[in-house]
């Protein structure tokens, strides 16, 4: 069974300046030339998006990529100038102020790059916050935060003031409020942008290990390649307002779409991207313990280089797919051009 | 030789005319048979007074929507004003009393001193520490000892009143202004014009509306404080970061939820900097405010000022000042522990609130006790001490033996600097006069400002105020030329020497929380009343955003230039001249704008010693309750602000422009 679409937007344009609206209305799909002729700005331009239940979809783009604007339309922050956006299936664009509330309420999480924590409010109260505002019993809101402030590992410091934490322990607050409801979506506008980097390594092994228990469909944005192959199991570049490749970390690396994704993997070890299955030899031989054909390079390449013959592959299922030698694992480690 | 180019030439001329123009105005004048030139005829004056006075008559009589009469409407607002009032008066000063005059019958008397006293040091306590408890504790025991306590609680029960209303109101008005951007531009000019408008110019028609009293005085304070506070509150929501505002919409909240449990608390911080300003000019009303009935402190000053009785004057004033100094304190430290991290104690409510349950109790106690002894209730007046004497014999052996020196000084002063810049400006020929400053208008701003400029001129000139605004003019640039060139140099030294600085600002600090009639009675003692007395009340009041604004221009000019002159190999003095100063003229022009504004609402203050300007044109409409007079030399200030107001902002923006800070 093919996964059940969660989000999705279509066709979904957000231009600013005084005759946006206009513009759109004359040409559905406007040129770069149409804008800057009519002097508008396309903040994001015709963005296609599906983002699948249970997933870790990650928007990737440098700064004034629109990848912030994109984010904000999904959750309708910011009203999109045309397009759709479905959640569950009907348009987000066509409810009502009372049904958008309703949909925040109890369906949507979000998580914001510096924190976004109400300074007048302990770290219980910040938690609770959402279920006060939808008039919760007293005793039944306290008892929902207190676990996920348990969740998040702040036990212990509920009673604290915001600005008496660390960032990252802030950002926990953070993450703790946007769970709070039980959402279905859950937003993450650069959550770990704001931190040092060690505290931004443990904090997304820490969202890892939550995605293993919560199962949420993820909108994950960030500036930073290396996070987003992380974490992503799909990433969608955007450069100037547009969309231009939505695809695995592996096929980012494998098949970018053009010089612009090119440049950014570039950068990035790609024994850290490249699982076994896309470097193996398919249908060979090995001896030894198998391994997963999920598995990256990076996480098993000491094992196959210290082993004398190919080590077997298998899927999830177990069944032999292929195996795996030294010989691929240097190509991949030290190699330059393609792998395959 | 300093070489002009055309532009500067054609001024420095027309500046020249002028000048000899207004010196020998009045003979030219005599000589070509045509006094009209300096002296307006009576003939052709419009009388505005008249137009205002029937308008307001009209609305006080007739005017109506449907059953509803204006007269009804100002009696609402007064009555609304008036019920918190007179409890918190009850509370603080009089007592409750049941029945009138002599069968009067006292229920409950007012709040003892030694348990306001008691308050006032447990809210130190509770917003800082022990030091600002003592220093409140002090001041407050300061206005017992001194005899001055049942006029210091009629003041503070009138800031009371008018600050949580103004707070509040500009707050309302600040978050409609935020939501509505139609409602902003509506009422951002309005907000411009009440900071230009010289509080005068509304005193007497609130006279007229309200009557004279205590609820009169409320409304023009809570009319003069608010304004700030509703450009802070829309400044403050804006200024709460949008991730927060991203936040409050993501949980889902309704809009009111959005605005009073996300926004406005965010925002608390620099919301509480505009109650503290709410605060100061409530505080800065007090004499004021006493013109039109307001009991208290400035009643006192004004009427020992009216009396000249310096020391009883003295001890007012200071007295309104210690009240200003510990309110001022206590609420920046409550903004302060607003701010802070502080953790709820657990324990009953008793517990928690040991402060306020002992003030209670201690209420409680005096109230049973005064019963047997007045001593709890109120402090004993022959315990009192005063200094008035002190002061009496001070300002006497000063005036005995240094009158000569006092009075050289004057003399100087009024005779090579004010007595040629009044007969300067009250020579000109009003038609040159008003086509220079058309001039002027037209060359700093285009011909919309050379219109504003002309007709408001114009409108001054057939109102039949001339010569009184000319003399308005003559005392407030005397003092503006004044305050500048003490105030930028003392400006541009706090911004390069570090002692120095924190030593004036220490100074200009002391002289903003002065309320601005203080200043007023030293100078007096010394130089009895006149021009010159009033000049140098008006140079202290006005000092501080001259000093202020030129400091901060010094300082902020870019470190880079600094730098760029040193490596061409400046001298110290080369820097200041070529770099620092003219990069920072946008900034001291800002400063002398505020200086003029300043100038211009002390005026009617000096009125009281006696100058001949627009002052005392109001003043004398308001002991009068003559709106139409009143009305229109507020009118008339107003219009001098406004005009140059604009001017000057006009050439502030040329400079920036010139140097790239705006576009």
């Amino acid at each position: 069974m093919p996964p059940k679409t969660k989000l999705a937007c279509r066709n979904v344009w957000k231009l600013y300046g005084a005759n946006a609206d206009r513009l759109l209305q004359k040409t559905s799909d406007p040129t770069v030339e149409d804008l800057s002729s009519a002097g508008v700005i396309g903040a994001v331009r015709n963005a296609n998006i599906e983002i699948d239940e249970g997933e870790i979809f990650v928007i990737m783009g440098l700064s004034g990529s629109g990848k912030s604007t994109l984010v904000r339309c999904l959750s309708r922050l910011i009203e999109p100038t045309g397009g759709e956006v479905l959640f569950d299936g009907s348009d987000l664009l066509r409810a009502t102020e009372k049904e958008l509330i309703e949909i925040r309420r109890h369906k949507m999480g979000m998580v914001f790059q510096h924190f976004a924590l109400l300074p007048h409010l302990t770290v219980l109260q910040n938690v609770m916050f959402p279920l006060t505002i939808q008039a919760v019993p007293k005793a039944e809101a306290d008892a929902k935060a207190r676990e996920v402030v348990e969740l998040v590992g702040l036990k212990g410091r509920e009673d604290y003031y915001p600005r008496e934490l660390s960032g990252g322990q802030q950002q926990r607050v953070g993450i703790a409020r946007s769970l709070v409801t039980e959402p279905d979506i859950w937003f993450l506008d650069e959550p770990f942008s704001a931190l040092d980097p060690l505290i931004r390594r443990e904090m997304q092994d820490e969202f890892l290990r939550l995605q293993e228990r919560l199962h949420k469909t993820i909108v994950f944005i960030t500036h930073d390649f290396e996070e987003a192959v992380r974490l992503a199991d799909r990433i969608a570049i955007m450069k100037d307002g547009e969309v231009i490749q939505i695809a695995t970390p592996e096929e980012l690396v494998m098949n970018p779409a053009t010089d612009y994704v090119t440049e950014f993997t570039k950068h990035i070890p790609r024994s850290k991207v490249l699982t076994v299955s896309g470097v193996m030899s398919p249908g060979a031989d090995g001896e030894g313990e198998p391994i997963l054909q999920s598995t990256r390079v990076s996480d098993v390449a000491e094992r196959i280089i210290a082993a004398d013959a190919p080590i077997p592959v298998v899927d999830t299922e177990g069944k032999p797919v292929g195996a795996i030698d030294r010989k691929a694992v240097a190509r991949v480690l030290f190699g330059e051009g393609d792998t395959a | 030789m300093i070489r002009l180019n055309r532009t500067q030439a054609i001024a420095l001329a027309l500046v020249l005319i002028t000048i000899v123009l207004g010196y020998y105005g009045r003979d030219l004048g005599k000589a070509l048979d045509a006094r009209w030139l300096t002296k307006f005829p009576s003939a052709w004056v419009i009388p505005f007074k008249t137009y205002v006075s029937s308008a307001m008559k009209w609305l006080i009589e007739d005017a109506a929507i449907g059953p509803v009469s204006f007269t009804d409407l100002t009696r609402a607002v007064a009555w609304t004003i008036e019920q918190p009032y007179n409890l918190v008066l009850a509370l603080l000063a009089d007592g409750f009393v049941s029945g009138q005059g002599s069968d009067a019958q006292v229920i409950l008397p007012a709040i003892s001193w030694i348990v306001v006293i008691t308050a006032v040091v447990a809210l130190g306590q509770y917003c800082r520490d022990w030091a600002l408890a003592a220093l409140v504790g002090a001041c407050f025991i300061y206005l017992a000892v001194f005899g001055q306590w049942d006029s210091a609680m009629v003041t503070l029960a009138s800031v009371l009143i008018a600050v949580p209303i103004g707070a509040g109101g500009g707050l309302l008005l600040g978050i409609l202004a935020y939501r509505h951007p139609l409602f902003e531009k509506i009422i951002s000019p309005i907000l411009d014009l009440m900071q230009t408008i010289p509080i005068f110019a509304y005193l007497v028609p609130i006279l007229f509306m309200f009557g004279f009293g205590p609820i009169s005085a409320l409304v023009a304070t809570i009319i003069y404080a608010t304004p700030p506070m509703v450009r802070i509150t829309t400044l403050a929501l804006k200024g709460v970061d949008p991730e927060i505002l991203d936040f409050g919409r993501m949980a889902g909240t309704t809009q009111r939820q959005l605005m009073w449990r996300v926004l406005v608390p965010s925002a608390s911080h620099s919301l509480m900097v505009g109650v503290n300003q709410v605060i100061m000019l409530t505080l800065n009303m007090v004499i004021i405010a006493s013109m039109i009935g307001a009991g208290g402190l400035g009643f006192d000053v004004l009427a020992a000022l009216r009396r000249l009785d310096i020391g009883a004057g003295f001890e007012a004033g200071i007295a309104i000042v210690v009240l200003a100094i510990a309110v001022d304190r206590l609420s920046q430290a409550f903004a302060e522990r607003m701010g802070q991290v502080h953790h709820d104690q657990p324990g009953s409510w008793v517990a928690r609130h040991r402060r306020t349950v002992l003030v209670l109790i201690l209420l409680v106690v005096t109230w049973v006790l005064g019963q047997f002894s007045l001593l709890l209730l109120e402090y004993p007046e022959n315990q009192t001490i005063t200094t008035g004497a002190f002061w009496d014999n001070t300002v006497e052996y000063l005036n005995v033996n240094y009158f000569d020196v006092f009075e050289a000084i004057k003399v100087f002063f009024l005779t090579w600097f004010m007595i040629p810049i009044k007969t300067v400006l009250l020579g000109i020929p009003w038609p040159w006069a008003i086509a220079m400053l058309t001039l002027l208008g037209w060359h700093a701003g285009g011909w919309r400002l050379a219109l504003l400029c002309g007709g408001m001129a114009s409108l001054i000139l057939v109102s039949g105020l001339w010569s009184k605004a000319m003399v308005t003019v003559y005392l407030c640039g005397a003092s503006v030329i004044l305050a500048t060139l003490i105030g930028v140099p003392l400006g541009v030294l706090a911004a390069l020497n570090k002692r120095a600085g924190a030593v004036i600002n220490l100074l200009i600090d002391t002289l903003q929380t002065l309320p601005s009639f203080v200043y007023l009675i030293p100078v007096v003692m010394l130089f009895r009343v006149g021009d010159f007395t009033a000049l140098i009340a008006i140079v202290l009041y006005a000092l501080a955003p001259a000093v202020r604004y030129a400091a901060h221009g010094v300082r902020s000019v870019n470190e880079e230039l600094i730098e760029a002159g040193l490596v061409s190999g400046c001298t110290r003095r080369q820097l200041l001249r070529h770099i620092r100063l003219p990069m920072a003229l946008p900034e001291i022009l800002l400063g002398i704008n505020q200086t003029i504004m300043l100038a211009l609402s002390m005026l009617v203050i000096t009125a009281l010693v006696g100058t001949r300007d627009l002052g005392q044109e109001v003043y004398i409409a308001l002991t009068k309750a003559d709106t139409g007079r009143g009305l229109v030399a507020g009118l008339a200030i107003a219009f001098i602000a406004i005009i140059a107001d604009r001017l000057i902002n006009a050439s502030a923006r040329q400079a920036r422009i010139r140097f790239g800070l705006e576009s």
